[in-house]
C-alpha cells in the first residue's frame, strides 16, 4: 500500500472521489463537506508519505496510457512537484473548512456545484503537479481553467458573467494560441515531450536546428503561453476572478490555478529547456526583465485599489511575477527561490484571502476605507492579516523572507543589479499597501455612522465564525513556522538543479 | 452465405426498407422498420471493420460479375471505418428521433420521413464501399435527391426555399461531377476505381485528365461545401427539422471528403494531385480563409442552428487542410476529425434539437436562461461545445493536435499558428450560447420548460458521452484512422 506507485494513484483518485461525494451527498450538506474534509485530510496523508520517499531521492512513475502515438499520460513524482502537492492538499483541508463556514454564512446557492468542482480543480493541481511530460501537464492545465470556470462565475450575475468571459478568454485563448504551439513546436525538435533533469532542448540546440533566437522566441511562448502566470500584459484574468467567492480566491486564486501558472514555468524552465542552456545562450533575460517590470507596476497597481480584494489580486499579480523571475533567472538559487516562494506566498495568500471573506461574512466590509477600527472587534482576523503581510513582504520572521532572499541572490549572481532594486522596491511597495489595512482597523477609531451596512450588523458583530477564523489562525502560524522550518524545502529542492 | 455478403447486405437492408416503410404506410410501423434496419446496418458495419482488420481489404463482386464488367464493391480500412461511424450516428439519431418528429413534421408523413431517412442512409453508405467511380455518383445522387426531400420537411415555409436552393447547387455540383467521369471514362475506357488508377499513368498528355479532375474536384467541393462554395449550407441546416439536421450535419459532407480522398488517393495518386495539380496549395488557401470567415460568421449568429453551420463550415476546411497535407499525419488528422467532427455537431444538433422541442424555437435570444430549467440539456451544450473547441480531454482535442502537429512536421508554420488562432473564434461562438444558457434572464417560456424528455437526452447523452470517451480513449479513432491513411499511402490500388 505504501509503494510510491500506489501513492500516486490514490492521490489522484482521491479528489476525484471528493468530486464524486460531493453529488451523491448533494442533499445532505453537513455529510457533504465532512467527507470532502475527511478526504482531503486522507490526501494530504497520503502525499506527505509520497513527500518522504520522493524527498529520500525516489522517484516514482505511473505510466497510465498513450492517447495518441508518442503523447502519453503519466506521471513521475519530483520535489518541485512534490512541494506543490503538499501544499494545494494542504490547504484543501483548511480551505474546505473555511468553505463551509464562509457559504453557509453567506446563504450562497449551489453549493453541491461548487465544492464539487472545486475537487476537480485539486485533481488538476495534483495532475500538473505530478505530470512527467508536457502533454501531461497541459491537458492537467486545461482541466484546471475549465473546472474553475463555474466557480468563477459562481454568483450567476452579469458582473459574474463579464469576470468569467475574461478569465476563460485569456486563459483559454493564451493556452491554445502559445502554450499548445510552444508544445507542439517542442515536439517537432525534440521528439519527445517528457520532463528530463538538465532539460532537452539542448539537443536539438546543439545540433543546430534551433537558433538562439528562435529559442528566445520559444521560451516567450511559453512564458505567456501560461497565461496563469499572469506575467503582464497576460494578467488581466486574475483581477476579473475575483468576482468568485473568496474560498475559491483563496485557494484557487492564491494557491491552485495561479501556482500551476508558475510551477509550469519553472519546469519548462528546468526540465524542458534546462538552466544551464538558458545560461550559456541568455536568451532568458529578456523574460527577468518582464518579470521584473511586472512585480513593480502590479504593487503600485495594488496601491490604488480600495476593494481589498482587488488590492489582494495585484499583490498576487506581483508575487507570482516572483517566481516567474526565479525562473527566468535560470540560476540554481533563484530557481530555488521561485519553488520556496511558491510554498511562502500561497500560506501567506490564503491567510489574507481568508482574512479577506471572513471581514465580508462578519462586517460586510469590502473596501479598505471601510475598515477602519474593526481590528478591536476582529482581533483574531487582523492580527493573522498583520502576520500574514510580515511574510508576503519578505521581512523575518515571515517565511516570504527566506524566498526572497535566494531570489536577490539570484539577481546578484546573474549581476542584474536593476533587477535587485525591483525586488526592493516591491517589498517597500508591499509595506506601503499591506501595512496600513490592519494598523488603520487597530489604531483608528470607528467612523460614526457608515453608509452601506444593514442594520442588523451596524453594532458588535464580533469575529468571523469560528469555521472563518480557525483556518486563518492555522495559515498564518504556518507563515511564521514556516520560517525556522525552511530548511527541508530547500534541502528538497537542491537536487533539482544539481546534476 | 452471410458473411460473404456483408458488403452488399450493408446498403441491400436499407434500401429494402425503405419501400417496405412506404408500404407500410403508418409512422409507427416504419419507424420501428428503420429503427430495426439501422441497428443492423451497424452491426454490419462493425463485423466489416473487425473482419477488415482481421483479413484485409474486402473486394466484393456485385451479382457476381467480374470488374470492370460488373460493379465492385471495395471495404478497406478507410471505407469500412467510415461505414461504422455513418451507420452508428444513423442508428443514434433514429433512436432520438421520434419526439422530434412528431413535434415538427406533420403525422400523415411521418413513413414518407422514415423511408427518405433510410434512403439517404443507403446513399452515403453506398459511397463509403464501392469501388466504382460511376456507382459514387449515383449514390451521391441517392442521398442527395433524399435529403432535398428531407430539407423541404421543415416546419417553416423557409424550408422548402433553402431545399430548393440547396438542389439548385447540389445538381450542379453533380454535373460537374458526371462531366468529370464521363472524361476519366472518355481517356481509360473504365468507370472501375482501381483500373482507372491503373491506366492514369500510360497516357500521354495528361491534360483531359486534369480537365477531369478539375471538374471532380468542383462538384465535390459544392458537396463538401467547402468555402466559397457553401452557400447552401446554412440555409439547409437551419430550416432542415432537427433530426434531419442531426443527421445530415454528422455525415454527409464527410462522406463527400471520404470521396474526395478516394479521389485524390486512390485514383490520382498524391504526386497527380499536388505536384501536377497543384490541389495542396489551393485547398490549403481555400480551408485557412473558410474557417476563419465561416468562423467569423458564426460569431455573429443568432439562430443557433444557422451558427452550427457555419462552424460546420469552417470544420469542413480543417478536415480538407490535413487531406492537403499529403503525409501520413496530416492525412491521419483529416480522417480522424472527420469522426470526432461527426460526433461533436451530431452531438450539439442534437442538444439544439432538445431546446427546439421544449422552446420552439432554434433563436438563441429564446434560450435565455435556458440552462436553469434545462441544466441536463444545458451541460451537454458545455461539454460538446469543450469539444467543438478542441480542449483537452474531448475528441475535437485529439485532431487538433494531431493537425497541428502534422503542420509543424511539414513545417507549415504559418498555417499551424493560423489554426490555433481559428480555434479562438471557436471559443468566441460557443461560449456565447453558454453565458446566454446561464446568465441571461429566462423569459416566461423558459420559466415553464422542463427538461427534454429522456429518449431524447439518453441518445444526446451517449453522443456527448463518446466526445469525451474519443478524447480519451484513441485506439478506435486516432488508431483505425492512422491505420486506414497508411494503407492509402502505402498501398494505393
Amino acid at each position: 500500500m505504501t509503494d510510491p506507485v500506489n501513492l500516486i494513484v490514490l492521490s489522484l483518485v482521491l479528489p476525484l472521489v471528493a468530486f464524486v461525494m460531493n453529488f451523491v451527498l448533494g442533499n445532505r450538506p453537513n455529510a457533504r463537506e465532512c467527507s470532502t474534509v475527511v478526504i482531503a485530510t486522507i490526501l494530504f496523508g497520503v502525499v506527505g508519505l509520497l513527500a518522504s520517499s520522493v524527498f529520500d531521492g525516489q522517484r516514482p512513475e505511473l505510466f497510465v496510457s498513450e492517447m495518441l502515438p508518442g503523447f502519453s499520460i503519466a506521471f513521475s513524482v519530483e520535489p518541485l512537484g512534490m512541494i506543490f502537492a503538499l501544499v494545494a492538499s494542504g490547504l484543501w483541508i483548511l480551505t474546505t473548512i473555511y468553505g463551509a463556514g464562509y457559504m453557509r454564512g453567506h446563504h450562497e446557492k449551489h453549493q453541491t456545484r461548487f465544492f464539487g468542482c472545486f475537487a476537480l480543480a485539486i485533481f488538476a493541481a495534483i495532475a500538473a503537479a505530478f505530470s512527467s511530460n508536457l502533454f501531461t501537464m497541459f491537458v492537467a492545465y486545461e482541466l484546471m481553467t475549465v473546472s474553475t470556470y463555474p466557480l468563477v462565475t459562481h454568483h450567476g450575475t452579469a458582473e459574474a458573467k463579464s469576470g468569467g468571459r475574461i478569465y476563460l478568454g485569456i486563459l483559454l485563448s493564451t493556452s491554445i494560441a502559445f502554450f499548445m504551439m510552444a508544445i507542439a513546436w517542442t515536439w517537432s525538435l525534440c521528439g519527445t515531450l517528457d520532463f528530463k533533469q538538465g532539460g532537452i532542448l539542448n539537443v536539438p540546440y546543439e545540433a543546430g536546428e534551433i537558433s538562439t533566437l528562435a529559442l528566445g522566441v520559444l521560451l516567450g511562448l511559453f512564458a505567456f503561453g501560461i497565461g496563469k502566470a499572469a506575467l503582464m500584459p497576460m494578467h488581466r484574468w486574475l483581477p476579473a476572478a475575483m468576482v468568485a467567492p473568496t474560498p475559491v480566491s483563496a485557494l484557487l486564486h492564491a494557491v491552485a490555478v495561479v501556482k500551476v501558472g508558475v510551477f509550469s514555468l519553472l519546469k519548462v524552465v528546468v526540465y524542458i529547456f534546462g538552466i544551464d542552456l538558458l545560461q550559456a545562450t541568455g536568451v532568458n533575460l529578456w523574460l527577468a526583465y518582464v518579470a521584473g517590470f511586472t512585480i513593480v507596476v502590479a504593487s503600485i497597481i495594488a496601491m490604488t485599489k480600495d476593494n481589498l480584494k482587488a488590492r489582494l489580486a495585484y499583490s498576487t499579480i506581483g508575487q507570482l511575477a516572483y517566481i516567474s523571475l526565479g525562473a527566468a533567472l535560470a540560476t540554481p538559487d533563484s530557481v530555488i527561490g521561485g519553488g520556496m516562494h511558491i510554498v511562502m506566498h500561497a500560506v501567506g495568500k490564503i491567510t489574507l484571502f481568508f482574512c479577506a471573506g471572513a471581514i465580508y461574512v462578519a462586517a460586510h466590509k469590502k473596501n479598505i476605507s471601510d475598515m477602519a477600527g474593526l481590528g478591536r472587534q476582529m482581533p483574531w482576523t487582523f492580527g493573522a492579516f498583520l502576520v500574514a503581510s510580515v511574510s508576503i513582504i519578505g521581512l523575518p520572521p515571515g517565511g516570504g523572507a527566506w524566498s526572497k532572499w535566494f531570489l536577490a541572490v539570484g539577481t546578484a549572481e546573474t549581476h542584474q543589479y536593476a533587477l535587485t532594486a525591483a525586488l526592493m522596491i516591491s517589498s517597500l511597495l508591499n509595506i506601503a499597501y499591506l501595512v496600513p489595512i490592519p494598523i488603520q482597523a487597530f489604531l483608528k477609531p470607528r467612523p460614526d455612522r457608515d453608509s452601506n451596512h444593514d442594520s442588523d450588523h451596524s453594532h458588535d458583530h464580533g469575529e468571523a465564525p469560528l469555521a472563518c477564523v480557525i483556518p486563518l489562525v492555522i495559515t498564518a502560524t504556518l507563515s511564521i513556522v514556516l520560517f525556522f522550518a525552511a530548511e527541508p524545502i530547500y534541502q528538497a529542492l537542491l537536487p533539482i538543479v544539481s546534476e | 452465405m452471410i458473411e460473404a455478403n456483408l458488403p452488399v447486405l450493408l446498403i441491400v437492408i436499407p434500401m429494402i426498407t425503405a419501400p417496405l416503410c412506404v408500404l407500410a404506410g403508418r409512422g409507427r410501423i416504419a419507424y420501428a422498420m428503420s429503427l430495426l434496419a439501422s441497428v443492423l446496418v451497424f452491426a454490419i458495419a462493425v463485423a466489416l471493420v473487425i473482419k477488415v482488420g482481421d483479413s484485409g481489404t474486402i473486394r466484393y463482386e456485385l451479382g457476381g460479375w467480374e470488374p470492370p464488367y460488373g460493379i465492385e464493391y471495395v471495404v478497406d480500412r478507410l471505407s469500412s471505418f467510415m461505414a461504422m461511424f455513418v451507420s452508428a450516428l444513423g442508428m443514434i439519431v433514429l433512436f432520438y428521433a421520434p419526439h422530434s418528429v412528431n413535434k415538427e413534421i406533420q403525422p400523415s408523413k411521418h413513413y414518407l420521413f422514415y423511408a427518405t431517412y433510410l434512403l439517404c442512409m443507403t446513399g452515403l453508405l453506398g459511397i463509403c464501399v464501392t469501388g466504382d467511380l460511376f456507382n459514387v455518383f449515383v449514390f451521391l445522387e441517392i442521398s442527395s435527391l433524399s435529403s432535398y426531400a428531407l430539407i423541404s420537411l421543415g416546419r417553416t415555409r423557409r424550408a422548402p426555399l433553402s431545399a430548393l436552393q440547396y438542389l439548385i447547387v447540389g445538381s450542379i455540383g453533380a454535373t460537374f461531377i458526371l462531366i468529370g467521369i464521363g472524361l476519366l471514362y472518355q481517356m481509360t475506357g473504365t468507370l472501375n476505381m482501381a483500373d482507372i488508377a491503373s491506366r492514369i499513368d500510360t497516357i500521354d498528355g495528361p491534360r483531359t485528365i486534369m480537365v477531369a479532375f478539375a471538374f471532380l474536384t468542383v462538384g465535390l467541393c459544392v458537396k463538401m461545401a467547402v468555402f466559397p462554395l457553401h452557400t447552401w449550407l446554412p440555409g439547409a441546416y437551419t430550416y432542415a427539422p432537427s433530426v434531419v439536421t442531426c443527421f445530415i450535419a454528422a455525415t454527409a459532407t464527410k462522406v463527400s471528403v471520404y470521396a474526395f480522398i478516394r479521389l485524390v488517393y486512390g485514383i490520382m495518386t498524391p504526386k497527380f494531385a499536388f505536384e501536377l495539380l497543384p490541389l495542396d496549395s489551393a485547398l490549403m488557401v481555400f480551408s485557412l480563409i473558410g474557417i476563419f470567415v465561416a468562423s467569423t460568421a458564426a460569431v455573429f449568429q443568432d439562430d443557433v442552428k444557422r451558427l452550427l453551420a457555419y462552424s460546420s463550415v469552417a470544420q469542413i476546411g480543417y478536415m480538407l487542410l490535413g487531406v492537403s497535407m499529403s503525409n501520413i499525419d496530416g492525412l491521419t488528422a483529416g480522417i480522424v476529425h472527420m469522426f470526432n467532427h461527426a460526433l461533436i455537431k451530431g452531438g450539439l444538433f442534437m442538444v439544439a434539437g432538445c431546446f427546439i422541442l421544449r422552446l420552439g424555437s432554434s433563436r438563441l435570444s429564446d434560450w435565455a436562461g435556458a440552462g436553469r430549467t434545462m441544466p441536463w440539456t444545458g451541460f451537454a451544450w458545455a461539454i460538446g461545445g469543450l469539444g467543438l473547441i478542441g480542449v483537452p480531454m474531448t475528441a475535437g482535442f485529439i485532431s487538433k493536435w494531431l493537425l497541428l502537429t502534422a503542420a509543424m512536421q511539414n513545417g507549415w508554420w504559418p498555417v499551424a499558428a493560423l489554426m490555433l488562432l481559428s480555434s479562438l473564434l471557436a471559443v468566441a461562438y460557443v461560449w456565447k450560447v453558454v453565458e446566454t444558457l446561464y446568465f441571461s434572464e429566462p423569459s416566461d417560456a423558459v420559466v415553464a420548460s422542463t427538461e427534454a424528455p429522456a429518449g431524447m437526452l439518453i441518445p444526446t447523452y451517449a453522443i456527448i458521452g463518446c466526445v469525451v470517451l474519443f478524447g480519451i480513449w484513441t485506439t478506435y479513432s486516432a488508431g483505425l484512422a492512422a491505420a486506414a491513411a497508411a494503407e492509402l499511402l502505402g498501398a494505393t490500388p
